[in-house]
């Protein structure tokens, strides 16, 4: 479990960081993902640059009616984020969920976004919260939504050069609730699928509905046609269950040893009617 | 100068606290990795990616010319070392020649082609990427059924067959009770292959002094006297210029109980380099390169009375060997023939062991090796039995234990049951578990649809290993007591303990026997210049064997201290009590220091006595110890996931006497943890070319803190008459009672829908396809 020889800068500014990433060298963050793989050679990156000690990334704060998270909060400052709690209960629930204790405190939600690994938590709630991503070139800053932003299996819109600087989440107003399900591969602490709902409700009927869905396919997405199936409805049990069958439609779930696309998809399905059950329950 | 104090408290069956954990929880303690040498090197092995393979050319010329790198070695340079041993002699046993670097062929992913020696380990690493390796990839069989089929690929081209032995054995009139019988049940188990898992890997320092014709060998292994033995055996040398140090070692559970490649392998580049070299497994070698456990696919049949009477039991066992025997590997299987009618009361037996070579690293022990696999075979039957005859789990065991009254009990098998009572511990866990109301809440569950288990376990295992007869190495074991003239004490145990709690319990022992406190006492294992030979630490032996010798040596320190004692008090009636020699008839005394001390200055002696205070015994145990006992598993499934949670774990051991309770609860919680691993999620996965595919652990699933159950641990107590002690051994006890009673839980759950067996890890997935199926 050697690495090989690379070299290491840890950049005092922003645009330090930018410039040595514009010549190739590769971001590194909590290391959660990218040191294993370097200590199996499967990455052999020549150069990192740690942005880690960059305070100007790292910060959860409320700004213009919405929140900024800064891509190296990592994830237990994310769990415990009183501001999240009270205005993105759904971030932290799902932060908390992430692999152990070890992990959540050196893994940060840019590196793992930016790795957009599909089993990875974070892109459920992202996508059910139509996040937005800020990425920073040497010369420009351009935003992009979730649902452009993770493109395929370790995906992303990331250019070359590029960082993800910061995330950007909704304040939901008292009528909204919201909920992570997922069942954990118990070797890696990924999810094998992992449900994020974010449910409004109007005078006893849905009157809005996101779900985000990790680990079902190469990269977490939103189920619309389950979404439309319940707006508008009463969400009784039955409900639910109708709209969650729908989770699936159209996707090609991923099959490995720890679970076949058939179980995955009937874990979606699952979840998807639990997380949509407890986030309503949650609305105040 | 400090001096010993005079106690009267006494420690044996206390929870004191573990005296080695201070520099373990500290991280102050000497692992092999911690070793430094002046001009000391590093090695890293290049091992094969392919499971079977002809090499057709090596070509290091490049990576010897890498920057910092000393040499490159080859199973050409390697000829003269001896092959790596496997210990057991047997009948008809094929044993393939194993080289401790491949030569012409590979047999395994991992099988280790090249050493790369460099002045630091990043260098060698780097360098081991510039060896070329010309394969000619052959076709490979990971699974030993497959490999029992006409036509699979043979592992070693001289066996087509894959065979690696048969082992037959009888007891009884097995023909007449089956063709006798109203029921016969037939089933399939599968003891999977595991990894397992220390969490320090193996490591190995090899120190050549070359002017003194010595070799200092630092690995972490569970028997350093044997490795001295056999790696100095392969490197021809000299016995007793061989040194072994088996430094503080993190966890074995039977992968370092071995003699590994590795450990002559780095002997031999110390003599070449004439320098120190240092060779630490990466976590992907242990996966790949240490020797798993288990690896049974097992065909049982038990015949039995309508009124649920076990009349016979056969086994057909087929054990994944892998590509070669390691140190114990066909012995494993015998084990668990050996414990094949658990705790019934049946005397026709019929076993066949068939060991199949297979492209996989070998299976050798691991924690219970051999006896899980057994009671995992017998308590699965029993209970499949029971559901035939629409029997109480419960009470279908109760009707078939051997009773106590029948102890010493001859099995059919040939062992000697020493002592149990095997309806206690059942009866206390029903009753701590609330058995009658768990079966109420049950049927109510049921009508709702819901499913909950009631698993019941009840095992016997084979502890004290054992008599030498009985083992291949000797099964004695050896302590030296030494009363230093300032009356402090010094154990020496050739059982090598690491990490079990010995330097606790032993000293618990010596304290009490002499009277003295736990600090006076320094109990010190693990080197071979310092400490007599040695079995080592496995087999749940330590303290049933060791700690019987050690305590022989403290009798006769005891006797000899009484006639310093009396010399020096002038009085024939002395006794020994509370750290001191007292008169009788005066009261009068003296201290353990002062006798020590007169013992060494020597200016009078007692007669017939020599100075000094030492005593070696090397203590041959007449018996194994059978410790047995009852563990019931609560499980509640989630009808939509397949999930399994546990409920209540309930396990009531007995082990005989308890030294310590702390550290018995420890070795119960750690044993069940490592059998929950086994029922639920752990397995060893080689795909079709013969890669492991649950190589990381990302993928292969250990038990995990926030995973495990609360454990409500109990006992009962049957003292062994084996030894004077009264102690049975509990290290493995935990494992071996878990997976049945796990699995017989889940079973028991999904029964209305007709399941009678599933196979272990009982993954989620697995049990949503029964659910699925049934609805």
């Amino acid at each position: 479990m050697i690495a090989q020889k690379f070299e290491y800068t840890a950049p005092k500014s922003l645009d330090e960081a930018l410039h040595l990433l514009s010549s190739g060298a590769k971001p590194l963050a909590g290391g959660m993902s990218l040191i294993p793989m370097m200590k199996l050679r499967l990455a052999v990156p020549e150069h990192l640059v740690d942005l880690r000690a960059l305070k100007d990334l790292n910060y959860i704060r409320e700004a213009g009616g919405q929140l900024h998270i800064g891509a190296t909060a990592s994830h237990y400052e994310i769990e415990s984020s009183a501001l999240l709690r009270q205005k993105c209960p759904l971030l932290t629930e799902t932060a908390a969920s992430i692999g152990d204790v070890q992990v959540r405190n050196m893994g940060t939600i840019g590196g793992s976004v930016a790795h957009a690994d599909p089993a990875a938590d974070y892109p459920a709630a992202l996508a059910a919260l139509e996040a937005k991503f800020v990425l920073k070139g040497a010369k420009a800053e351009r935003t992009v939504s979730a649902a452009d932003f993770f493109v395929d299996a370790f995906s992303t819109a990331l250019q070359p050069g590029e960082i993800l600087r910061e995330v950007i989440v909704p304040i939901d107003d008292a009528r909204t609730g919201t909920s992570y399900k997922k069942m954990v591969q118990p070797a890696s602490g990924f999810a094998i699928v992992g449900v994020a709902a974010r449910v409004r409700q109007n005078a006893g009927k849905v009157s809005f509905v996101r779900l985000g869905i990790t680990g079902l396919s190469n990269h977490a997405y939103r189920a619309t046609a389950a979404e439309k199936a319940l707006e508008g409805k009463p969400a009784t049990p039955n409900d639910i269950q109708n709209a969650a069958a729908l989770v699936t439609q159209g996707v090609d779930a991923n099959s490995d040893l720890h679970a076949s696309a058939d179980y995955r998809r009937h874990l979606a399905v699952v979840h998807a009617a639990r997380a949509i059950g407890t986030a309503i329950s949650r609305i105040a | 100068m400090a001096t010993t104090t005079t106690k009267t408290e006494t420690f044996v069956g206390k929870r004191v606290r573990r005296r080695e954990d201070p520099r373990l929880i500290t991280g102050t303690a000497t692992y092999v990795e911690d070793i430094q040498m002046p001009g000391m090197h590093y090695a890293v092995i290049l091992r094969s990616p392919h499971a079977a393979a002809r090499i057709r050319s090596i070509k290091a010329k490049q990576a010897e010319a890498a920057p910092g790198v000393v040499c490159v070695f080859t199973g050409k340079d390697t000829k003269g070392v001896g092959v790596v041993p496997c210990g057991i002699a047997m009948p008809d046993l094929r044993v393939p020649q194993h080289n401790i670097l491949a030569t012409d062929r590979v047999y395994f992913v991992g099988h280790p082609v090249a050493v790369v020696v460099a002045r630091d380990r990043y260098l060698a690493r780097d360098a081991a990427e510039l060896i070329e390796v010309d394969y000619d990839i052959l076709p490979a069989v990971a699974d030993p059924e497959k490999a029992l089929t006409k036509g699979a690929p043979a592992v070693h081209p001289q066996w087509p067959d894959n065979i690696a032995f048969t082992y037959h054995q009888d007891g009884g009139n097995v023909d007449k009770v089956f063709a006798e019988a109203d029921v016969v049940v037939k089933q399939r188990i599968v003891s999977q292959r595991l990894v397992p898992m220390a969490m320090e890997t193996r490591g190995v320092v090899a120190e050549w002094r070359g002017a003194d014709r010595q070799l200092n060998l630092y690995t972490s292994t569970q028997i350093p006297h044997l490795v001295r033995t056999l790696v100095a055996g392969m490197l021809g040398l000299e016995e007793n210029r061989t040194r072994v140090i088996a430094p503080e070692v993190g966890g074995g559970f039977g992968s370092k109980l071995n003699v590994y490649a590795e450990e002559a392998l780095m002997g031999f580049v110390s003599m070449r380099i004439q320098k120190p070299v240092k060779w630490i497994e990466s976590r992907r070698e242990n996966f790949t390169c240490t020797t798993h456990g288990r690896g049974h696919v097992d065909y049982y049949e038990i015949a039995a009375k309508r009124d649920g009477t076990i009349l016979g039991i056969k086994l057909k066992l087929i054990q994944d060997v892998g590509a070669y025997h390691q140190l114990l590997t066909p012995l494993i299987p015998q084990l668990s023939v050996l414990m094949m009618p658990g705790l019934y009361n049946t005397q026709n037996i019929r076993a066949d062991i068939v060991g199949v070579f297979t492209n996989c690293v070998p299976t050798d022990a691991y924690r219970g090796a051999g006896r899980p696999e057994a009671t995992h075979g017998i308590e699965r039957m029993v209970d499949i039995l029971a559901a035939e005859l629409k029997m109480d789990p419960a009470q279908i065991r109760l009707k078939n234990f051997v009773t106590k009254d029948k102890f010493p009990y001859a099995t059919a098998t040939g062992l000697m049951y020493d002592s149990g009572d095997y309806a206690a511990p059942l009866k206390k866990a029903l009753d701590l578990v609330g058995y009658v109301k768990l079966r109420q809440e049950q049927a109510d569950l049921r009508k709702q649809g819901k499913y909950m288990g009631i698993g019941i376990s009840t095992y016997g295992e084979i502890c004290a290993i054992g008599p030498s007869p009985a083992t291949p190495a000797g099964g004695w074991e050896s302590a030296t007591v030494k009363i230093e003239p300032s009356g402090k004490i010094t154990i020496l145990t050739g059982a090598c303990p690491h990490g079990q709690g010995e330097e606790t319990t032993f000293a618990q022992i010596a304290a009490d026997e002499l009277g003295v406190g736990l600090d006076d006492i320094l109990v010190t294992r693990g080197d071979t210049a310092v400490v007599q030979y040695g079995i080592g630490t496995f087999g749940s032996r330590a303290t049933a064997v060791g700690g019987t010798a050690l305590y022989y040596a403290l009798q006769d320190l005891k006797a000899k201290i009484k006639k310093f004692g009396a010399m020096l008090l002038e009085s024939d009636d002395v006794t020994l009590v509370g750290g001191q020699v007292v008169c009788d008839k005066t009261g009068k005394a003296k201290p353990l220091r002062e006798i020590a001390g007169a013992s060494y200055r020597a200016l009078k002696l007692p007669p017939n006595t020599e100075p000094g205070l030492i005593a070696t015994r090397f203590w041959e145990p007449p018996n194994f110890t059978f410790p047995f006992g009852a563990h019931i598993v609560v499980t509640d499934i989630d009808s939509e996931t397949g999930q399994i949670k546990v409920r209540r774990y309930v396990a009531v051991d007995d082990c005989g006497n308890i030294l310590n309770p702390l550290i018995v609860d420890g070795q119960v919680h750690g044993g069940v943890a490592q059998g929950l691993g086994q029922a639920l999620w752990e397995q060893a996965v080689y795909d079709d070319n013969g890669q492991l595919i649950t190589g990381e652990l990302t993928d292969y699933a250990l038990p995990r803190a926030h995973l495990m159950p609360w454990i409500e641990s109990h006992h009962t107590c049957t003292p062994s008459p084996v030894n004077p002690l009264g102690v049975k051994g509990v290290g493995e006890a935990g494992t071996i009672g878990c997976s049945p009673a796990v699995v017989n839980s889940a079973v028991d759950a999904l029964s209305p829908l007709g399941v009678r067996h599933i196979d272990m890890p009982l993954t989620p997935e697995k049990i949503w396809k029964l659910l699925a199926k049934k609805n």
